[in-house]
């Protein structure tokens, strides 16, 4: 059965979050999240440049790779492609918006190395998704791993105020309690759509 | 030489720096997506594991050889080329031999290459340093990497699945714990495995929440 695109793209938000219920991006998802403001940005580059890769893996792996029957380089391409684009990025936006630049430019070069990025073109390859549940499904996986870094960083924020933590659970262990029971939270959202 | 002087080589210091003093899963909170991720089953952990080891040996060396040559400006691209190579190696032989487990693992061996443990040891470690020290370096960072995976992958199948190594330790009474096999479990066991280990080894605590 084709899925359609929407329903991709609300389970990639929802039921099937890339961060909480595939457990990527968790380096980032650790590192940022410290301040809300901070984790917003991180955000919105993450989907910005998500959707921009997914969308030109797809078009290399279906008119060059699959043609020329190199798949087995895939990952070597994908990997490629993610580097220059965010590349490209930040040189477009030091020339031309710079005003942007400390909002947004600044998480560019650690996209890089954000797991999720790779994951979604990988997904896309297994699941043999059409292009349009591509685009829907990398747009999904980006705001469902925004909207878990948000959240994340605003508990993190409160939790500042009040609390007293254990020493040998701040930081890093705490921020993955946190997001134990935010996982746990979205468990509650399966049978939303189906899609395996 | 005497085994006590052992102890105050340089080799022996960079490699047990990596193995517990540095713990990549505790203390740089390193390749935690795929030590969350692939932790379910002990088989798919020792697998995950052992890639790692292997492509961070591997480039390591490749990498150490190769440091004099590599121009600084271009070598996080050379990093990722010669460690996309030794994934795509070690992904066609799971393939090969092991296809059970190359299934249950997915896109996760293919995420090797945005594993921050292997960037992350070459920047640090391999693009300055002698071969020798470089492959000590690695094989401490991978098989810390690979204990920290083993335990908690343990305790996760015996508590999700009643089994250890796919043989069944626990009662045929024993409920299965699914929540353990999915993501929250690895969550929480994660933050107590990093809670324990910081309070046995004795680390600074980190500043704020």
């Amino acid at each position: 059965m084709e899925l359609h695109p929407f329903v991709i793209f609300i389970a990639a938000i929802f039921t099937h979050n890339i961060a909480l219920s595939y457990l990527l991006g968790m380096c980032p998802l650790l590192a940022m999240s410290r301040h809300s403001n901070t984790a917003q940005g991180m955000g919105i580059a993450v989907i910005f440049v998500m959707t921009l890769t997914a969308v030109i893996n797809w078009l290399l792996y279906h008119f060059i790779l699959i043609p020329t029957g190199s798949q087995i380089m895939a990952y070597l391409v994908f990997i490629i492609v993610i580097a220059s684009v965010v590349q490209l990025l930040e040189m477009i936006i030091e020339k031309f918006f710079p005003r942007l630049q400390s909002s947004f430019g600044i998480f560019l070069p650690l996209i890089t190395v954000n797991c999720t990025i790779l994951a979604i073109s990988l997904f896309m390859v297994l699941r043999t998704y059409s292009f349009w549940q591509t685009v829907f499904f990398a747009f999904g996986s980006g705001i469902g791993w925004a909207v878990a870094i948000t959240i994340i960083a605003a508990i993190r924020e409160k939790l500042r105020m009040i609390g007293d933590v254990p020493n040998g659970l701040k930081g890093a262990g705490i921020t993955m309690v946190i997001a134990g029971i935010l996982s746990l939270a979205f468990m509650g959202f399966s049978g939303m759509v189906s899609v395996q | 030489m005497r085994i006590s002087q052992l102890f105050y080589t340089r080799g022996y210091r960079t490699f047990i720096k990596g193995f517990f003093k540095e713990n990549t899963v505790c203390c740089q909170l390193l390749g935690l997506c795929s030590a969350l991720a692939v932790s379910n089953k002990l088989e798919n952990a020792l697998a995950m594991g052992l890639g790692v080891v292997f492509v961070l040996v591997l480039s390591s060396f490749v990498i150490s050889i190769l440091r004099k040559f590599i121009p600084t400006q271009y070598r996080i691209i050379t990093f990722m080329i010669v460690i996309s190579a030794l994934v795509i190696f070690v992904d066609q032989c799971l393939k090969a031999y092991l296809p059970q487990i190359s299934k249950q693992l997915g896109p996760y061996v293919a995420l090797i290459i945005t594993n921050c443990i292997i960037m992350g040891r070459q920047e640090a470690f391999a693009a300055k340093n002698p071969v020798g020290y470089s492959i000590l370096d690695a094989l401490g960072n991978g098989l810390s990497y690979t204990y920290s995976l083993l335990l908690i992958a343990s305790i996760r199948e015996i508590l999700a699945f009643g089994t250890f190594f796919n043989i069944r330790v626990m009662p045929e009474s024993f409920n299965s714990w699914i929540v353990m096999a999915m993501a929250p479990g690895a969550f929480f066991l994660l933050a107590i495995y990093i809670w324990v280990f910081r309070i046995g080894a004795k680390l600074q605590p980190e500043k704020e929440n």
